[in-house]
Parts: structure tokens; C-alpha cells; sequence
């Protein structure tokens, strides 16, 4: 019972902060919708007992990312009037085409897999712990090669986004 | 079952309670402290040395009329000071405010641990709330619809990110000194006194208590500064500079919402202070006397140093405030980015190969 208040409230939490996110129509409205959405995934982590990750959540996404996002939002403003007209042509219809191919493989793949609505879980006892020594050690151990690899793509990244925006700047300061 | 939550209930309303009558304490203390420093009385009217001032305020404060921008964003405006308050009160709880009690109810056993939760990963949840914290500030800046305000919220989330960076980086040193994240064993971890295998300096050091600030002096002062900023008090306060922004970002808050983002304000500069002491200065650690002071008062002892350390702390920052001038915008992105952030990861590179010579030796020995 707990169990299933536990779930139920963060997820119908989820959904509800990832309509805001569609349909709102002030970006700071959309923002804290996506902020609603985070936080409540954090808690499915935590009653999934992964502690580790619900925290890495909250701190990375909801805390430091979103709080960039506002800023971003606040320095562009935040009253333009949203676009309403296709920046692409033909959006409408191509965005459609590709929802509607995803909702058949994700139907087919439920069909083809035996997918039933058990949505009262079966209580499982976990008796392991998401602890951040767990995940260092199978981090640092077993997928130490793809995590150095992450980490060297987020440099690189981090490198090119900043030689970017030192590029621009040099150009307007010329003109 | 119902004993545990009964003993949680009573946590939460204890927690409450303390806050609360802290803040007024808080509130009174800073005026009077800053009065001093400046020449000045400072409250003397309302009781004793004025020190029923600050409930006289909050009385009229809840009073007051509550006025609301025209232009204000409704549900925003509304969120936001409950915003303040909610992470404030939930970082109160992981810290430790004593060691584990026995006491006997009923011809039963219960032990009671002085600290609302032991969290695991009670540093990253510390640091995920104070990361939460800066969506009050901004939202509240954003949803006045005026311009001082947004200013003030603006300001705010640039200055969050740039020093919680710093402030995180401080700590890991720490962390890796006490080898958890739990807040509980990293003040265990602080029991004892000073060791080294210098002969000469060994008896002098053997009455230091091991205390992180000890060896970590440079996380401290880091991890000082960035708290300083991360509540926004002066000389880091641009986010509501009375002398630019009116009143910053709850210009526009009138009444009870003021007075909640105001009991924020002084709950979150408790919790950091108290988060400092813990993190730093030993907690709840301190000689208690069991021997000649009654059971009952030794059993209360933890509590009494980790509030010494705590005001102590606190006076800290009321004496910077009344001391320091408001830095400039572009000297607190330079600081935080310039100075904090490299600061911290060369001292962070240090502790951790001091660490890893003690713990392994020399790589070629």
C-alpha cells in the first residue's frame, strides 16, 4: 500500500510536470514544469533505493541544470511572444509521422514481449543499496574504460563550446 | 512502529520548535551585534534589551496587508517564498546534534539518535537542497514583474551556481579525510586528538582535538566564503543591495511572505553554520563532564558545543557584515571562478595525494 502511494504520486508528479513542459506557454512556467518532473524522478530513485542516484539527480539536474536553464531564459527574456508559425517547413505533419512510428514500435514491442498491466507490483525485497561505494566500485572497476571515454567526450565538448563562444565574441568586438 | 513515529513526529515538531525560536534569538542578536559594532543601541524598547523586538516584528509582519503586483505571475509568486522555507527546514535535519542516548520508558529500552535522518549520502543531499534554495530567490525575482526584482533574481542565479561549484569542491577533501558521506561518522571521524610521527611535535599536537579545520584549513576557509555567498549575506548580498535593487528580489513581497522569506534567510545561516561546525569543527564533539555535572545536563553537553560552535560562527558572519563593504558584480564572478574554484581543486589534488602517500606509501618504495 505504502508501496504503491510511493509510485503513484511521484509518477502522476512526472506526468503532470512533462504536460507542463508541452503545453505551457511561458518558458519559466515550462522550466519549472521540467524541475517538478526531476524532483519526482528522484524520489522513484529513492524508493527504488538507489539514494546515490536520486541525490546525483537532484543536484545535477534539478539543482545546477535547470537553475542554468532560468538563467538562459531570464537573460534572453522572458517576454518574447512564442513562435507560433513552423520554423521548418512541413513540422507539423513530419513530427507527427515520427510520434506515430514510435507509439507502433513501442505497441509492437509491448505486444511482442508478453507486456501485461500489473500495475500493483509485486513487492520485491531489495536488499541492495545504491550506495555511492557500490557504484564507485562498479564504476571505477568493470566500466572504467567507457567511463574515461565519457569523460574525455565531455571535455572535448566542454573545449569546443568555449572556443565557440570565444570566437563569436572576438567577431562582434571587431565589427 | 507507532513508537517510531511518535519519536519522529516529536523530531519534526523539536526541529520546528528550535528553528523558530532560533531565528528570533538570531534576528535580535545580529541587530544588536551590528548596533555595537556601529556605535549604535539597537533594539532596547520592546522587553529587555529589546529582545522581544524581533517578535513584535513578526506579529506585525503576519498583520500586515498582503499586496500583490498586477503584474505578478500568480502561481510563481505564490510558490516561491514556500520554496524558501521548505529546503531550509529539510536541511536541519541530517545534522547531528548529539550521540545516541538510551533512555528507559515503561521498564523499556529505547535509543535515540539525535539527528532527524542519517543519511548515507547526507553531503550530496545537503548540497542538492542548497542547490534547490536558488529557485525561491529567482522565481521570486521573476514572478514580481518588476524590474529590481528580476535584477536581484538574475544576480541570484548566477552567484548560486558559481560558488556552489566551489563550495562542493571544498568539501570533498573532507569527505575524503573522513571516508563517508554520512554526516554522522564524518563527525565521528573527528573524535580523538591530533597524531604525527614527528617526535618533537607530537606532544604538543597530542592536545589538539582532530578536528578537520586542522588539516583542512584551506577547504575551510573555502567552504567559508562560499557559505557566506551561498546565503547571500554581505558582503556577497548584490541579490538584494538595498542601495541598486530597492530591495532585490522580494521587493515586491509585502506581510507574511516577506516575513518567510526573511525566516529563510536566518534558517539557512543556522543551518549553514551548523553544517560548518559539523563539517569542520567536530559537531556535537566536546568533553561533556560526566563527572561531576548530573547525568541529565552531560547528556545535554553535545548539544550546548555544537551550539557554541554554531553562534560562534554566527557572530563570524554578523562581525564580516558589519565589517566588509559589498563586493562588486564583476569581482564576485572573478573571485568565485578565478580565485574559489581553482583554489579548491589544487588543494583537493593535495589532500588527496597526502591521503594516498599515508595510505599506500611512496609509489616506488
Amino acid at each position: 500500500m505504502v508501496e504503491a502511494l510511493l509510485f503513484f504520486a511521484p509518477a502522476s508528479l512526472i506526468i503532470i510536470g512533462a504536460l507542463i513542459v508541452i503545453f505551457a506557454r511561458n518558458p519559466v512556467h515550462n522550466a519549472m514544469g521540467l524541475v517538478m518532473t526531476l524532483v519526482s524522478l528522484a524520489i522513484i530513485y529513492i524508493t527504488l533505493n538507489a539514494t546515490f542516484v536520486a541525490m546525483v539527480q537532484m543536484l545535477v539536474y534539478a539543482g545546477a541544470v535547470m537553475t542554468l536553464f532560468l538563467f538562459v531564459i531570464m537573460m534572453i527574456g522572458v517576454d518574447k511572444k512564442e513562435q507560433s508559425t513552423d520554423s521548418i517547413k512541413g513540422q507539423t505533419f513530419l513530427v507527427s509521422g515520427v510520434f506515430l512510428i514510435l507509439i507502433s514500435l513501442l505497441a509492437y514491442v509491448a505486444v511482442s514481449s508478453d507486456f501485461t498491466w500489473d500495475l500493483w507490483f509485486p513487492p520485491v525485497e531489495y536488499d541492495v543499496e545504491g550506495t555511492p561505494q557500490l557504484i564507485a566500485g562498479v564504476l571505477f572497476t568493470d566500466w572504467i574504460l567507457p567511463f574515461e571515454i565519457i569523460s574525455i567526450l565531455l571535455i572535448v565538448a566542454t573545449a569546443a563550446a568555449i572556443a565557440l563562444a570565444y570566437d563569436i565574441k572576438k567577431r562582434s568586438s571587431n565589427a | 512502529m507507532s513508537t517510531e513515529l511518535i519519536i519522529a513526529l516529536i523530531k519534526a515538531s523539536l526541529v520546528l520548535g528550535v528553528l523558530l525560536t532560533n531565528t528570533i534569538l538570531l534576528i535580535w542578536l545580529e541587530r544588536k551585534l551590528v548596533a555595537g559594532m556601529q556605535s549604535r543601541v539597537g533594539p532596547d524598547r520592546a522587553g529587555p534589551f529589546g529582545i522581544l523586538q524581533t517578535v513584535a516584528d513578526a506579529i506585525k509582519l503576519l498583520l500586515k496587508e498582503q499586496i500583490m503586483p498586477l503584474k505578478a505571475d500568480r502561481a510563481m509568486y505564490l510558490l516561491a517564498p514556500i520554496l524558501a522555507l521548505v529546503p531550509s527546514f529539510l536541511i536541519f535535519m541530517i545534522i547531528p546534534l548529539g550521540p545516541d542516548l538510551n533512555i528507559e520508558v515503561g521498564g523499556k529500552d529505547y535509543v535515540v539518535d539525535f539527528v532527524g535522518a542519517d543519511l548515507n549520502v547526507g553531503v550530496l543531499y545537503f548540497l542538492a537542497l542548497s542547490s534547490i534554495a536558488v529557485y525561491s530567490v529567482v522565481l521570486a525575482g521573476w514572478s514580481s514583474g518588476s524590474k529590481y526584482p528580476l535584477l536581484g533574481g538574475v544576480r541570484a542565479s548566477a552567484q548560486m551556481i558559481s560558488y556552489e561549484a566551489a563550495m562542493g569542491l571544498s568539501l570533498v577533501p573532507v569527505i575524503l579525510y573522513s571516508g563517508s558521506l554520512s554526516l554522522v561518522d564524518i563527525v565521528s571521524s573527528q573524535s580523538g586528538n591530533l597524531s604525527t610521527s614527528i617526535p618533537i611535535l607530537s606532544s604538543i599536537v597530542s592536545f589538539i582535538p582532530k578536528w578537520n579545520i586542522f588539516p583542512q584549513f584551506i577547504a575551510f576557509g573555502i567552504f567559508f566564503i562560499a557559505a557566506v555567498a551561498e546565503v547571500n549575506r554581505a558582503p556577497f548580498d548584490l541579490v538584494e543591495a538595498e542601495q541598486e535593487l530597492v530591495g532585490g528580489f522580494h521587493t515586491e513581497y509585502s506581510g507574511f511572505r516577506f516575513a518567510m522569506f526573511f525566516l529563510a534567510e536566518y534558517i539557512n545561516m543556522f543551518n549553514m553554520c551548523a553544517i560548518t561546525a559539523t563539517f569542520f569543527l567536530g559537531g556535537w564533539l566536546g568533553p561533556t563532564f560526566e563527572n561531576f555535572l548530573p547525568p541529565v545536563l552531560s547528556a545535554i553537553m553535545p548539544i550546548i558545543w555544537l551550539g557554541v560552535k554554531t553562534f560562534l560562527l554566527l557572530f563570524i558572519f554578523v562581525w564580516i557584515r558589519a565589517t566588509l563593504p559589498r563586493l562588486r558584480y564583476d569581482q564576485l564572478m572573478e573571485l568565485g571562478w578565478k580565485r574559489l574554484i581553482p583554489a579548491s581543486l589544487v588543494w583537493l589534488i593535495l589532500s588527496a595525494i597526502v591521503l594516498g602517500l599515508r595510505e599506500f606509501g611512496l609509489p616506488w618504495s
